[in-house]
């Protein structure tokens, strides 16, 4: 009969809240800023991420132009300790042996392999995520696409690669022309063949989480199937969906290096980090910095970006945070 | 187990028939022309039947299936003859025969029967893909095992970054920074794998080991990286469970509880990751071997791929899958003996 609420017991109330609310998202900054490797590995993806967008209009020099004069310049710390290098201020990371810029080179050739990683990472999420949410949510298509799965994952992934490479090489270029051509065979060809792992995390967790009662609240409601999915299945998963796009960056970037590598991947005069140093392994006597510039730059990205998967799971996962 | 053993055998069959088929599909559409360097005056009648001698003249689906009577019929025809031949193994057998000088998967490029190739390049690599296997997981053990029990001390740390430098670094780059190094600076080995070196005395089989440590060196740090995961992974699942604690209480020694008790079953998963690895490293292998001037598989796969030599890419894509489905069936079945709480039935 009483409508007041009975009045809380004086020792156990609170005198206001004791801190500010916190929201999911600055748990998960709080547990990520305590991984060292991973701030560190996030800022450096940052940081190349920068370099490489907005690098070539600060140093403005066309990584395409030949220079004979001043081909085979040493880099300008070669100068610390050998006098007589053949150093300029100009060309920081030295030139090659036609005398095109190496920061230019590695600026633009930076710009391709990222690009390639980020797509090709981003479209094998949208494969796998899609084939994994509805093998798990739709049963019926649960057999067919697990066994889909199965098959592409006994597929031999590096020379197929190369077989398909080498395959649909002219018939791309002829449409799309010859860095646009390459860009969408090297992208679909690394999607196509790594999206499995994603496929069979998320399906998994679907599976997990269909039976969990939310799921049954949300029906009960009169929810569609695409509102479930897409309101209460997809951010839940959200989390090692996370975790597998770092690794499938990290892949992406070393899949291309290696195809251009092997010399099958973008034309010669498009200069990639796996490009240039696969043409400075002839020389690598003379002008180890070669190798080293374009192999550092591609250990670092791949080293950055695999820290910053492995904060990210910690961070993300409710269970490990906040110990 | 055996039940299960038998329905994946059997699974097995149409998993390659299919892949087997993809991958030949693939290879039709091919833009190249195995006639491209035969000289144009030849004349193209000249041509057609020489087309038609390569097997290229008839239907897609006629060419697939005389693919696959040549690899399930007359190939395991001519390693049968070969057994009862010339093997020392089974040579005391009488010589069965069985191969009536059919036509076998003949390569573009040498006109010879692609397996006679495969053969001889074998044992390169499994000589250096196989040791620097076997090395890398003799490394990784010991490091998996010493990290997990001293957790976040400083040698586990250490594990840590160096594993994700060789998780991180492609061989693409190591292999050239250590030829840079050892045989360039330093002048230890020759960057260069010799694969007509012979051994017959104690110098040349000095020879042989230094010419293996840099391709094996390159190919052991992705190994030891992956697998010291696992094994550190594994450890530290069982190193906290209840039966440790009870043989610590009963007084058994440390090195007793650690080698015996948490790493026998720690090894299970390991094991299966082994296993799984195999294929892998035999793909991983053709950038080191191109790197290196191994003439393995991986080195004729790319060699016949830029020849544009279809039934050589057809085998050895194929060799790879059935390896891939082969070790994916040994380690499941490894995973059911080694561990009595799973059960495929």
């Amino acid at each position: 009969m009483t409508d007041t609420s009975p009045a809380p017991i004086e020792a156990l109330a609170d005198k206001g809240p004791l801190e500010p609310p916190r929201s999911q998202w600055k748990d998960v900054w709080d547990q990520f800023r305590k991984h060292k490797g991973a701030v560190f590995g996030g800022g450096f993806l940052l940081f190349i991420t920068l370099a490489v967008l907005v690098g070539p209009w600060i140093w403005q020099v066309d990584p395409q132009k030949l220079d004979i004069r001043n081909k085979d310049m040493r880099p300008i710390w070669n100068a610390l300790w050998d006098s007589t290098a053949k150093t300029s201020w100009s060309r920081p990371f030295g030139t090659d042996q036609l005398g095109r810029d190496q920061l230019a080179q590695i600026l633009s050739g930076g710009r391709a392999s990222m690009a390639v990683g980020w797509a090709a990472m981003i479209l094998s999420l949208v494969i796998g995520t899609a084939v994994g949410v509805l093998a798990g949510f739709v049963k019926k298509l649960d057999g067919v696409l697990m066994r889909l799965t199965d098959l592409f994952l006994s597929l031999p992934i590096l020379p197929l690669l190369l077989v398909a490479v080498t395959l649909f090489r002219q018939p791309l270029r002829e449409a799309f022309g010859p860095e646009g051509g390459m860009f969408i065979l090297i992208v679909g060809i690394i999607a196509i063949t790594s999206w499995m792992p994603t496929a069979r995390i998320v399906r998994g967790d679907i599976l997990a989480l269909k039976e969990r009662e939310f799921i049954l609240a949300a029906r009960s409601i009169g929810t569609t199937p695409y509102r479930i999915v897409q309101r209460h299945l997809l951010p839940n998963v959200l989390s090692p969906i996370m975790v597998s796009a770092t690794l499938g960056l990290a892949t992406a970037i070393i899949t291309e290096s290696a195809l251009s590598f092997l010399g099958v991947g973008f034309p010669s005069d498009f200069p990639t980090w796996g490009k240039m140093l696969a043409d400075a392994v002839q020389r690598m006597q003379q002008f180890p910095e070669r190798v080293m510039i374009p192999g550092v730059a591609i250990s670092l990205t791949v080293l950055s970006v695999n820290y910053l998967g492995d904060g990210l799971r910690d961070a993300l996962d409710p269970r490990i945070r906040g110990r | 187990m055996l039940t299960f053993a038998v329905r994946r055998l059997v699974l097995a069959v149409p998993t390659l028939l299919f892949i087997s088929f993809v991958i030949f599909m693939l290879l039709q559409l091919a833009p190249g022309d195995p006639m491209a360097q035969v000289p144009l005056t030849v004349p193209p009648e000249v041509k057609e039947k020489m087309r038609q001698a390569l097997g290229v003249g008839e239907p897609p689906l006629v060419q697939y299936w005389k693919w696959l009577v040549q690899v399930f019929w007359l190939e395991p025809k001519v390693f049968i003859d070969y057994l009862t031949n010339s093997s020392t193994l089974l040579g005391w057998l009488p010589d069965t025969q069985l191969y009536q000088g059919e036509l076998r998967v003949i390569s573009w490029q040498t006109r010879s029967p692609v397996m006679d190739i495969v053969i001889q390049r074998i044992p390169q690599t499994l000589w250096v893909v196989g040791m620097a296997y076997i090395v890398g997981i003799l490394i990784a053990l010991p490091i998996g095992i010493y990290s997990a029990y001293r957790q976040y001390s400083i040698f586990d740390q250490s594990g840590t970054f160096i594993t994700m430098i060789g998780f991180s670094v492609p061989p693409f780059f190591t292999g050239p920074l250590l030829i840079v190094i050892f045989s360039v600076s330093l002048g230890w080995f020759p960057s260069i794998y010799d694969t007509t070196h012979v051994v017959n005395d104690w110098a040349s089989f000095k020879y042989q080991l230094s010419q293996m440590i840099l391709p094996v060196m390159v190919l052991a740090l992705q190994t030891t990286a992956q697998i010291s995961r696992y094994m550190r992974a594994s450890m530290l699942d069982n190193l906290n469970q209840d039966y440790v604690r009870t043989a610590r209480a009963k007084g058994l020694s440390e090195a007793v509880v650690v080698a015996v008790h948490v790493l026998r079953n720690s090894m299970i998963p390991v094991i299966t990751v082994i296993a799984l690895g195999v294929p892998a490293i035999f793909g991983g292998a053709i950038i080191t071997e191109n790197v290196f001037k191994v003439n393995g598989i991986g080195q004729l796969l790319i060699t016949a791929l830029f020849a544009n030599d279809l039934p050589m890419v057809m085998t050895l894509t194929f060799i790879f899958a059935v390896l891939i489905v082969l070790f994916n069936l040994i380690a499941d079945i490894l995973y059911g003996l080694l561990d009595p709480r799973i059960r495929y039935d």
